[in-house]
């Protein structure tokens, strides 16, 4: 007789992947290296800002960046061309995020023991991203005028695991309907701890408050 | 595509869990699925089928999917409704200070061998 036997695992997705996150957490800390996870929607300006974030730290940190992008390697050869800081390029051969193991294999092609700072620009999504920890130190997201005040209603899990938002493209703000102070509210109901800091990317105003955060908190990271 | 990409930590998480019970084949997966988790069960299965077929462990495996219903609960007036009818705001109060309870699952519920 053929008998079937049913094993319960009862076991989310998610949970090997929150193991590995930990422990790459906690190799990191022991190297004293911060590893910042970007996220936004395609387009939002992440490459941008970190070009202008990069040219404010650079003096100041040993920064190296890691460009998650499903097929290119234009964002890596921009940001290495701009600011002369180690780029690499980390193809997701399709996946829409990074996990842990992915940023680990990244991790692996970065000269680690000479830097105190390393930016991973995720891939452009604002759902996935956000259910894969990293393992990364802390999380930001770009939100852009443009996306408009509402998108932290429509995809809460990303404001509720960011530390950071940034308010991106300010420039254009007289030309949408983008209300700041409803946005700061909607991201708070989500989040009541997150920091929100407007910017302009393309004029990199704000973004000395975003370099000064990002400098406090390697600070932190490294004592 | 991302249920492909869901696909494969399923596919790493059975592999696993055979290799702790000694099974040799497995017949079925079943999973649990919230219905807001994101993921599609059609386009889950027919990925499965795809990618479970190049595993000795997993071929002709079948994956089924129960889903299960998104609640939320309201922090200003305390009542639950269902997530996917009224979304953010609740219906009873208009309060949109709201937390999902569950239906985010993707989870491995049982397989059988
Ligand atoms: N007006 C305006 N445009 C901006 C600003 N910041 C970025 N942009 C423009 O927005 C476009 C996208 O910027 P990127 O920095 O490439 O955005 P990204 O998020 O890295 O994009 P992907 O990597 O493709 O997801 C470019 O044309 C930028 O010049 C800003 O503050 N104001
Ligand atoms: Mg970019
Ligand atoms: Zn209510």
């Amino acid at each position: 007789m053929d008998s079937v036997k049913v094993i319960e695992i009862k076991k989310s997705i998610f949970e090997s992947n929150e193991i590995d996150a930990d422990s790459l957490r906690g190799e990191l800390k022991a190297k004293g290296v911060f590893l910042l996870n970007l996220m936004s929607s395609p387009g939002s300006g992440k490459t941008t800002t970190l070009v202008r974030t990069i040219g404010l730290l650079k003096d100041k940190l040993r920064i190296a960046v890691m460009e998650a992008d499903i097929d290119s390697d234009v964002d890596a050869l921009k940001i290495k061309e701009a600011t002369g800081v180690a780029s690499i390029q980390l193809h997701t051969g399709g996946m829409c995020h990074l996990d842990a193991e992915m940023t680990r294999q990244g991790l692996d092609n970065v000269p680690l023991d000479g830097l105190d700072l390393v930016i991973l620009e995720n891939v452009g999504n604002l759902v996935c991203p956000a259910e894969f920890d990293t393992g990364a130190c802390c999380n930001a997201m770009i939100l852009s005028v443009p996306e408009g005040h509402d998108k932290p209603l429509k995809y809460p899990l990303m404001f509720q695991v960011c530390d950071l938002v940034l308010i991106n493209k300010t420039d254009v703000l007289p030309y949408f309907d983008f209300d700041l102070e409803k946005c700061r509210e909607y991201i708070h109901l989500r989040n009541p701890k997150a920091r929100v800091i407007p910017i302009c990317a393309k004029t990199g105003e704000g973004v000395d408050a975003f370099a000064q955060w990002l400098l406090e908190e390697v600070t932190k990271w490294k004592n | 595509m991302h249920e492909l990409g869901i696909v494969f930590y399923i596919i790493r998480d059975v592999k696993e869990a055979a290799r702790e019970h000694g099974v040799e084949h497995v017949k079925t997966v079943v999973m649990n699925i919230g219905e807001v988790s994101t993921v599609v069960p059609e386009y889950l299965t027919d990925c499965w089928r795809w990618a479970a077929d190049k595993e000795d462990l997993l071929r002709g495996c079948e994956l089924r999917c129960n889903l299960l219903p998104a609640l939320t609960t309201c922090n200003a007036c305390g009542a639950q409704y269902p997530t996917v009818q009224h979304g953010i705001q609740c219906p009873h109060c208009g309060s949109k200070d709201t937390v999902l309870k569950c239906g985010n699952e993707i989870e491995i519920k049982e397989i059988e061998v």
